[in-house]
């Protein structure tokens, strides 16, 4: 099992060394730390906020390289990188520390069902945009009466000849009130089977009669809003896919929602808990001075390390491009739910300290707030309850009856 | 490299599967409990083993191996898992090849790895003395009678201990810790065969003023059984694999076939998310294995912060699986009559073998600096 060191190198280490070499001479220093909120994320969007000069500067050399999203085709502003050479790229940013230079859920949700779903003209269209990201995209799946229970959804689309006239609201829409448009779930068939009168729908935010309203989450932040359609006229070129079978779409883009949270190629290098245990309990005779939170903090690690290497093992086996289909339960699961672990094990490491909400000693109360935040990992992209009975029912084949 | 196995790999484990399912499948361990075999293990089935290879997977060409590598011997071991095999694979494959290639001198392996290969040749590592395992803590002690020694202590569960030609035995002398090789026969050794609850070999082993030669170097032993405790913790997670997706796999099936309310059990929810998550802990056992088994074909550092990851996880894990197995199989689950109870009782001594869960948190912490 030796390895040739003499021979010359291969076409993926040389992209390595080159990747190396232009991150290390073109990522500025500040967009070399991990995120610490969705605020110092930068989203894109016709109207683009950057909260530094670096943010922008990294963003556009990134864009320049067709690196925003990198493993796209070329042809929609993508890197056109192979699986090999975007993994080689995800791994030298995780080397680095480099943010990704734009978050939008145009790249994690939409972008993958429009590739597998769309024609060609609005693949033509709408992929570049994402990719230049010139446009902030939400997502308009949940309802008042359809949260778990999804294809429940009553938001109406009326046939009107060459437009939908579209009636309802949405709810939970993260990011509704800056985005610039939003991938909706709409009825188009009510009679038909709650599944099969479904359709999958894009909708310019600006258009008349769309209202949102935000909502106040326990971290005191409000990222999201409750959204109204009221007679929005929607023109019928904005259906992607056949009218009436937008639930496979929907299903597939929940997919990918449900990787991206779940970490998966994901190669970010967070600070390790034991660190931080060490910073807020200190040792004892070469030991964590909390002997059983120790124990805690242990488990904790392993569990994370050894997920990790499951993520590297379905990205090994996976096919580039390939969806990981039900799996991509197990991923949002689990990962949702180490995350929270994990800050439950920080709160109790912190103390008392850990539950000061506000004022500069507690930058704001930044570990309580996120503390909070997290609690909605398991129900975004739906709740790990709606994960475990996909993994039953798709994945081990138990019977509903 | 990926996490994935190579064709030749997976080639074996399907043959190995094969195997096993036809000649040692779990009713063969009950008979050899039932019979109270004197051997505890088929001598026959070792042989066809030898013959197919598995005992040289992991010995150089030079010394008349095959030289495959851990992760190739890995598939065999998570096979005999499943079908929860009694076979001197880990006693004597590895454990004592392991120990003979890591310590031995030239002239040791050239004389003892073939013997081994062909499968007449058994070895037990003689390292416990108490119920915890703290592989370091030696009692026994050595003195040197010039070119020979002798070796004193207690050791307890020795696998294989009562079927071993040789032993391969930790001890101290002056400060110094050294392995020798005793055998089986020399005088002073007393073998005392112990029945443990999963039915496979172990023995407590005295030795008093017992003939002895040194494995190799003296004052070597520690660095030598601490190598090769990793790698069979990594060894034994291999099998502690096979044995919970067998476990897993006839929980499902029996989930599904069982009917109560008129409707399969599996129908409940109340199961079904406990199933679904034994599912993901699985997979990640998956994972670590693989992981840990790649990384001692590679000699990599991180052997040993592997060997705790995948010895922890899969003693935490094996032990979810086997008690929800009996759980979910309900009264019939705790008769002896139902092969699932031999799944429960090989992992709690599987998960004592070679240090147990908290024994490889307190050690990853340690490794950590915390
Ligand atoms: C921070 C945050 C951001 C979000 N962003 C968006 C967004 O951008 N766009 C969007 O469309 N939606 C968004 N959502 C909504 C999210 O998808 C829903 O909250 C989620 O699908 C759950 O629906 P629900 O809140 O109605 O809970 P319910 O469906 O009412 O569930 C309540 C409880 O019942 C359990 N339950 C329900 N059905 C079952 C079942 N069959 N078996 C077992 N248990 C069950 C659930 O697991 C949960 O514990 C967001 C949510 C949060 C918290
Ligand atoms: C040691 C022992 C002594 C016993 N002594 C007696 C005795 O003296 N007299 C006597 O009459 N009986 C006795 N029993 C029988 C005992 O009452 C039954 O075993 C028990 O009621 C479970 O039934 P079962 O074994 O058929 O399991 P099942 O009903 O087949 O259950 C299998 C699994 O499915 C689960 N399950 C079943 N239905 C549901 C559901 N609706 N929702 C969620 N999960 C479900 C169960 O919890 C279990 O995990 C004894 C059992 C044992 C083990």
């Amino acid at each position: 099992m030796e390895v040739a060191t003499s021979a010359a190198p291969t076409a993926l280490e040389t992209f390595r060394m080159e990747t190396r070499a232009w991150l290390e001479a073109n990522c500025p220093e500040s967009q070399r730390q991990s995120v610490k909120s969705y605020t110092d994320m930068y989203w894109g969007g016709k109207n683009p906020v950057f909260n530094s000069d670096d943010q922008k500067v990294w963003f556009e050399r990134m864009l320049e390289k067709n690196w925003t999203v990198p493993h796209w085709p070329k042809e929609y502003g993508g890197g056109g990188l192979s699986k090999e050479e975007n993994k080689v790229l995800k791994e030298e940013m995780g080397r680095l520390g480099c943010r990704p230079p734009l978050y939008n859920f145009g790249i994690s949700m939409l972008g993958p069902a429009l590739l597998k779903f769309a024609n060609d003209g609005q693949k033509d269209h709408f992929l570049n945009l994402i990719t230049a990201g010139k446009l902030w995209w939400c997502q308009g799946y949940s309802e008042p009466g359809a949260g778990s229970d999804l294809a429940n959804l009553q938001t109406s689309a009326e046939d009107k000849g060459d437009h939908y006239l579209v009636n309802g609201q949405k709810v939970w829409t993260s990011f509704a009130d800056k985005s610039d448009w939003i991938f909706c779930l709409v009825r188009t068939d009510p009679e038909a089977p709650k599944h099969s009168g479904i359709s999958f729908l894009l909708i310019d935010m600006s258009s008349e009669g769309v209202s949102t309203r935000p909502i106040k989450l326990l971290s005191g932040n409000s990222p999201f809003c409750e959204t109204f359609f009221d007679n929005v006229k929607v023109p019928k070129e904005n259906l992607v896919g056949k009218e009436n079978a937008g639930w496979t779409i929907a299903k597939y883009l929940l997919t990918h929602e449900r990787e991206m949270i779940g970490g998966v190629g994901d190669t970010e290098q967070k600070t390790p808990l034991h660190k931080f245990a060490l910073d807020h309990v200190g040792l004892e005779n070469d030991i964590l001075a909390d002997t059983i939170l120790r124990g805690d903090v242990a488990k904790w690690e392993m569990d994370d390390a050894i997920f990790k290497m499951t993520i590297s093992r379905t990205m090994d086996e996976v096919k580039a491009g390939q969806s990981l289909g039900a799996s991509s339960s197990f991923f949002k699961y689990y990962a949702t739910e180490l995350n929270k672990q994990k800050l439950e094990l920080q709160m109790s490491l912190a103390g008392t300290a850990g539950n000061q909400w506000e004022g500069e000693a507690s930058d704001e109360g930044r570990l309580p707030r996120y503390f909070c935040r997290t609690k909605a990992n398991s129900i975004e992209g739906g709740t790990s309850e709606v994960q475990l009975n996909i993994i039953s029912k798709r994945i081990l084949g138990l019977p509903s009856k | 490299m990926a996490l994935v196995l190579t064709e030749e790999q997976s080639m074996l484990k399907s043959s190995a599967r094969e195997y096993l399912k036809e000649n040692a499948p779990v009713a063969a361990l009950r008979k050899l409990r039932d019979d109270k075999d004197e051997k505890g293990y088929d001598p026959t089935v070792w042989k066809a083993m030898a013959e197919m290879g598995w005992a040289s997977l992991t010995i150089p060409e030079s010394y008349g191996g095959l030289d495959f590598g851990y992760t190739g011997l890995g598939q065999i071991l998570e096979e005999t898992g499943r079908t929860l095999t009694a076979s001197p694979l880990v006693s004597t494959v590895l454990l004592g090849t392991t120990l003979i290639k890591q310590g031995g001198t030239e002239a040791q392996k050239a004389a003892l790895l073939p013997e081994i290969a062909e499968g007449n040749l058994l070895i037990a590592l003689a390292a416990e003395e108490t119920s915890a395992h703290k592989p370091t803590k030696i009692a026994a002690t050595y003195t040197s009678l010039g070119k020979t020694h002798a070796v004193s202590g207690k050791k307890v569960f020795v696998l294989d201990g009562h079927v071993a030609d040789k032993f391969i035995v930790s001890a101290t002398r002056d400060g110094k810790t050294s392995l020798l090789i005793v055998n089986a026969d020399a005088k002073g050794v007393s073998v005392e065969r112990t029945i443990m609850m999963d039915s496979r070999n172990a023995a407590n082993v005295t030795f008093d003023n017992a003939e002895a030669i040194l494995l190799g170097e003296e004052g070597n032993g520690i660095a030598v059984l601490e190598a090769t405790l990793d790698i069979a913790r990594i060894g034994l997670a291999a099998e502690m694999l096979g044995t919970t997706c067998e476990a897993f796999d006839r929980t499902i099936a029996y989930l599904k076939e069982r009917q109560q309310f008129g409707v399969p059990i599996g129908v409940f929810q109340g199961l079904q998310h406990r199933a679904a998550h034994m599912y993901c802990e699985i997979e990640n056992c998956k994972s670590v294995v693989i992981a840990a088994l790649q990384a001692i074909d590679k000699g990599s550092k991180k052997v040993p912060m592997l060997a705790s990851l995948a010895k922890a996880k899969l003693g935490k894990t094996l032990q979810l699986v086997s008690n929800e197995a009996i759980q979910m199989f309900g009264g019939i689950g705790m008769t002896d009559d139902e092969e699932i109870g031999f799944f429960l009782k090989r992992a709690r001594v599987a998960q004592q073998t070679f240090g147990d869960y908290n024994y490889h948190l307190d050690r990853y912490a340690k490794m950590n600096n915390y």
